[in-house]
This record gives C-alpha cells, structure tokens and sequence, in this order.
C-alpha cells in the first residue's frame, strides 16, 4: 500500500492533473474551485508548466482551445456562473474535436446563486451546454481520492475519443480533505498528427477549424462525431452498484449525494429494508443498464439530488418508466441529510 | 529572370474576397514576410470570425479558426505550448475592438510574444455592412442607416492610440495599403512586428486601414480615395509605440 497524503478534492484535482502530463492551465478566480488555481500557480513553474490568469472565463477556455490545437494535454477549472461564460469555447472545442478538460466546481444557481454546493449544473454538463449538437464526457467523483483518478482518467478519455471531458465536482467535494493515493498508472497521450504544431515543410498544413458551410458536409460532421460518441457509450460508461442484488427500493445519487445516500441505505438495511444504491460515475454516457436491470426487481426509484430534479429524468428514460420515480432532493447550497433519504425510502417501502 | 512570384506561404487557390477587398493584398504581404523570414514551418496563424475566416484555406502554414474575438486568447495557448512557434492572429474591427476587445487588451498588456495583424475597414463585411466600433461619425451602414451618431452609439474606437498607453506591448503600427508607397511602408511594418517576435520583444500589433468598397458602396477607386479623405484624418498613420526603442507617439 503507497503513502496517502491528505488533500482537499481541488488540491487533489491540480495534482492528478500534472501526475497525467498536464503542463498548461488556465483559469479565472471563482469560489469554490479556487484551490485549483492556487496549486497549479505554485506547482507549475517548479516543473516547466504554464499557470495563466486569465482575464477572464472566456478568454481561459480559449487559451485551452490553443494549446489543445498544439496537442498538448491542457485544462481549465471554474464553478457554474464561470462554467456559463466557458460554453461558447467548450462547443468549438466539441466543433473542433479538441481533446481538454474542464472542471466544474459547481455551486448553487441560476445567477450569481451562491457558492455552497450545487448539482445544478447536471443537465448543462450532460446535454452539452454550449450551442450545436455535442455531448462532454462527464464524471462525477464522489470522494477526493475519486476526484483524483477521475481527473486522470478524464484526460486519458478526451484524448482517446478527441472530447472535451468534464469532471463534475460540487463545493463539498472540492473542499473536503481525505487521505488520497497519488501513486496510479497513466497512460501517455497518443500520437496526435492533427495538431497544429507547425508544418516544419514536411507536410500538408493543418486546420484546427469548426466551420463548414455546406450542409451536406457538416451533417457528415455530427453524425460522425456522434458514431464516436456511440463507442464511448459503449466502452466507457461507469457506475457503482450498492447492495443492488435483492433491493426493492433504489437509489439514484451521484457526487456527494451518493455519500449521503449510501449511509441512509446502511441505515435502512438496518431496519430490513432491502434498499440499493446506482451510482452513476460517468454521467454522459449516463449508465442506462444497471437502471434497466433494477426496473425488473425494485417497486421503486429514488433520485437523490442537489438540485430541482434533473438525473431524475435520464433515471426514468433509462428504466422506461417502468416503476415509480421519485425526487429527494435539497437545493440552493443545502445538501439531503442522511435522515431525510432514510425518510424516503422508509416511505418508499410502505 | 523571375522578378516577381507569389509568395510560397500563400496557397494558390481561388481567395472568395470581392472585388477591390484589401485583404488580398494584405495577405500577400503577411506571406511574403513569412517567406522573407524562413518562418512558414514554424508559424502558426489564428483566423478570426468575419470576413477573412477562411484564411486558414489560404495560408500555407498550420491555421486555426478562433471562436469570435478570442484569437488573441488561442494564440497565447499556441504560444505557451510551444515558445519556438511563430503565431499570428489575423483579424477584423469587429473581431477585435468589438467582442474581443478584452482579449485584445490583456494580450497587450501581459506583452504576450505574438503578432497581430488587425484589418480595420469600419465596418462588419461578412453579415452585410453592420457599424463598427471604427465605423466613422456619420458613417451611413445597414445598422447606422442615418449615419453613426455619437449620440446614440459614441465614437470610433482607435485602437493603437488606446493600446499605447498600456505599458505592455512592444509595437503598434497604422498603416494603409491603398497606395504602391503604403502597401511598401505596410509590408515593413508586417515584417518588424514578425521579427518583434522571433526576437522575443512581444506583442506587435500592425492596424491596417482598409476598405470594403462592397458595402461601403463604392468602386474600388472610390473606396481608397475615401481611406485617403475620410479614415486617415481619424485614424492618422503611424509608429504608436515602440517600447524598445522608446517611442511613443503622443
């Protein structure tokens, strides 16, 4: 067994990040992801990186878009107000098809909102959040040690299928401090003979470019773009079944939510009620089968979330409505305790 | 003897510009340069959005195609990925003193070690002759449709004037090429700002006074007779700074 270090999930996030070959970030001051910056401004100049202040989200996520071009392994961090402003470029790096990752810290919205923790930003992340016809791969950590490997993992699959990732964290994941095993295998980028690097006179030159004016050659384009989209759904998607084999009632959580729910399953189970937990680790591709199974054996659904209700729909798209879904959920900076799941699955099995 | 050949960093294809558009001619200088200076295997160019969007079609060289305004925000990616690149962003007024006026400042002002070659022609060419923020007072475009009024919209923005004064940037150049001795002075101008760079003196800034004869609506000839009356008194050509030689026009 390595050493653990202890860390707050943003530390954890930065150093993941260079452990993976990131040497480029850019980024823009917002609560609560701002240890991210912080740590890369300390540790990328000792290791011949780039930390950048950006003036501003837009121009960050642009930067990203550069040195993505070059075929460098690159990133940026912000929380969901900055996330917004971030759209515009992470639907040209979709255009584009730019491997780079973004973090979202989320805190509560819409607006300004506030900058305790949120999962509000589930559906921006999952649909695409920017204009046009893309999909982000989207992961969810639910512990700093997650935060970590997730963060490597990110960058590993962004440049395999040429997607933007996203690591969808919220304020209590990126705050939290847990001894976290930094000593994981990375594997190293892939040759990228598409990136603008200079034609050293050797070649064709190379376009980086989103435009395509005639329809019949951009339609060519998304639905390209979205066969490799159906490999990842098919290789890549992630999730964790608790207790699922004999359980009646279901939980759907992710993020800190699935901390909280596993401990109301504990507590149920307790009690003798059969109860499980889905928890989806990447949210696009969101895990449709275990729901499909589980829709075969439980009464009922229970989508725990950080926000009005937004997993809550792919929950009854994956399981095709077969049993009841329903909403647990706080919002606005609050999070469900868990008295109140156990509440609802309590109410759930009666 | 061959006296005259295109430069090699610029493709032979069909350019899609109007008749009498400027950009052609400023492109065959920014490939010339290139040529001059050995630089096309090393050089990255960024194109904007507007008019010359495609130049990433034209240019021989590695080109990326920036979102709206943020080529100066892409270029310093490309650039701090690689420091030994040559990167040049190209772009329009509405590009870059509209909706990128931020990223145009701030690569200013961290003195970020690229070119820009900025094509100010008053006006939005591409969406059909919209004002700009250089559209002149008075100066009658499809959203201006009663000349610009400073009431309602204020004044054109020069732009090197307004860089000038921040302490980062190496060089700001005006120049114009609606004349043999202007495009010569405009070629050396592309050409300082190129060498600015592989120098590693900073962000250069080259603003080339242009026309749009097809919605200004005008001829060709007309077109430049105007950038002669109406655009140099305002815009006045010019050395606006020259950090390491210490010039700053006041």
């Amino acid at each position: 067994m390595a050493d653990k270090v202890l860390m707050k999930g943003n530390e954890a996030i930065a150093e993941a990040a260079i452990k993976a070959g990131c040497r480029h970030y850019f980024g823009y001051p917002i609560t609560p992801q701002t240890e991210v910056a912080a740590y890369m401004a300390k540790r990328m100049p000792k290791i011949g990186g780039t930390f950048l202040q950006a003036e501003s989200e837009i121009a960050a996520i642009n930067m990203v878009y550069g040195v993505a071009s070059a075929g460098l392994r690159v990133m940026t961090s912000s929380s969901s107000p900055g996330i917004s402003l971030k759209g515009e470029g992470i639907s040209y790096l979709a255009g584009a098809d730019l491997p780079a990752l973004v973090v979202n810290v989320q805190r509560g919205g819409p607006g300004l909102g506030g900058i305790q923790p949120s999962q509000s930003d589930y559906f921006q992340s999952t649909r695409g959040g920017g204009h046009g016809d893309y999909h982000m791969i989207v992961l969810a950590p639910s512990s700093v040690q997650e935060m970590a490997e997730l963060t490597v993992k990110a960058f590993e699959l962004a440049d395999k299928y040429r997607m933007t990732s996203m690591v969808l964290a919220d304020g209590t994941m990126g705050q939290m401090m847990e001894p976290v095993d930094l000593n994981f295998e990375v594997a190293p980028a892939p040759e990228k003979p598409w990136a603008t690097t200079g034609t050293e006179m050797k070649r064709k030159h190379n376009i980086v470019n989103s435009l395509s004016l005639v329809p019949e050659e951009l339609e060519k384009l998304n639905i390209e773009r979205f066969q490799r989209y159906e490999l990842v759904k098919q290789n890549e998607t992630m999730y964790e079944e608790y207790m699922m084999d004999d359980a009646e009632i279901a939980i759907a959580a992710f993020g800190i939510a699935a901390r909280v729910s596993k401990n109301a399953v504990n507590e149920a189970r307790k009690m003798g009620i059969k109860a499980g937990l889905i928890r989806p680790i990447t949210l696009w591709p969101f895990p449709d089968a275990p729901f499909k199974k589980a829709a075969t054996h439980v009464k009922q659904f229970i989508s725990v979330e950080l926000n009005m209700g937004q997993m809550i729909e792919d929950v009854r798209l994956a399981s095709e409505c077969k049993v009841p879904v329903t909403l647990c959920n706080r919002v606005g900076g609050m999070i469900p305790s868990p008295e109140q799941v156990l509440d609802a699955i309590v109410k759930a099995s009666k | 003897m061959i006296v005259y050949d295109k430069p090699h960093a610029l493709l032979d294809v069909p350019l899609h510009y109007c008749p009498g558009c400027l950009h052609g001619i400023v492109h065959k200088l920014v490939a010339e340069v290139i040529d001059e200076l050995g630089i096309e295997g090393k050089t990255i160019g960024i194109a904007p959005v507007g008019c010359s969007v495609m130049a990433y079609d034209y240019f021989a060289c590695d080109m990326i195609e920036a979102a709206h305004g943020r080529a100066p925000a892409v270029a310093t990616g490309v650039k701090r990925a690689d420091p030994s690149k040559v990167v040049f962003t190209y772009q329009g007024d509405g590009d870059l003193a509209s909706i990128g006026m931020a990223e145009t400042v701030h690569a200013a002002a961290r003195n970020e070690n690229i070119t820009v070659i900025f094509i100010n022609n008053a006006i939005y060419g591409m969406t059909g002759g919209q004002m700009a923020p250089t559209s002149l007072v008075g100066q009658v475009t499809q959203t201006s449709p009663y000349g610009r009024d400073p009431k309602l919209c204020g004044y054109p923005i020069r732009v090197c004037e307004l860089l000038s004064e921040l302490e980062g940037p190496e060089y700001l150049e005006r120049v114009t090429v609606n004349s043999i001795p202007h495009i010569r002075a405009a070629k050396k101008a592309i050409k300082k700002a190129f060498m600015n760079q592989i120098e590693g003196k900073g962000f250069s800034l080259i603003e080339v006074v242009s026309s749009c004869p097809t919605n200004w609506g005008m001829t060709p000839q007309n077109a430049l007779k105007w950038i002669e009356e109406k655009m140099l008194p305002y815009y006045p050509l010019g050395v606006y700074k020259d950090r390491s030689n210490g010039e700053v026009k006041k």
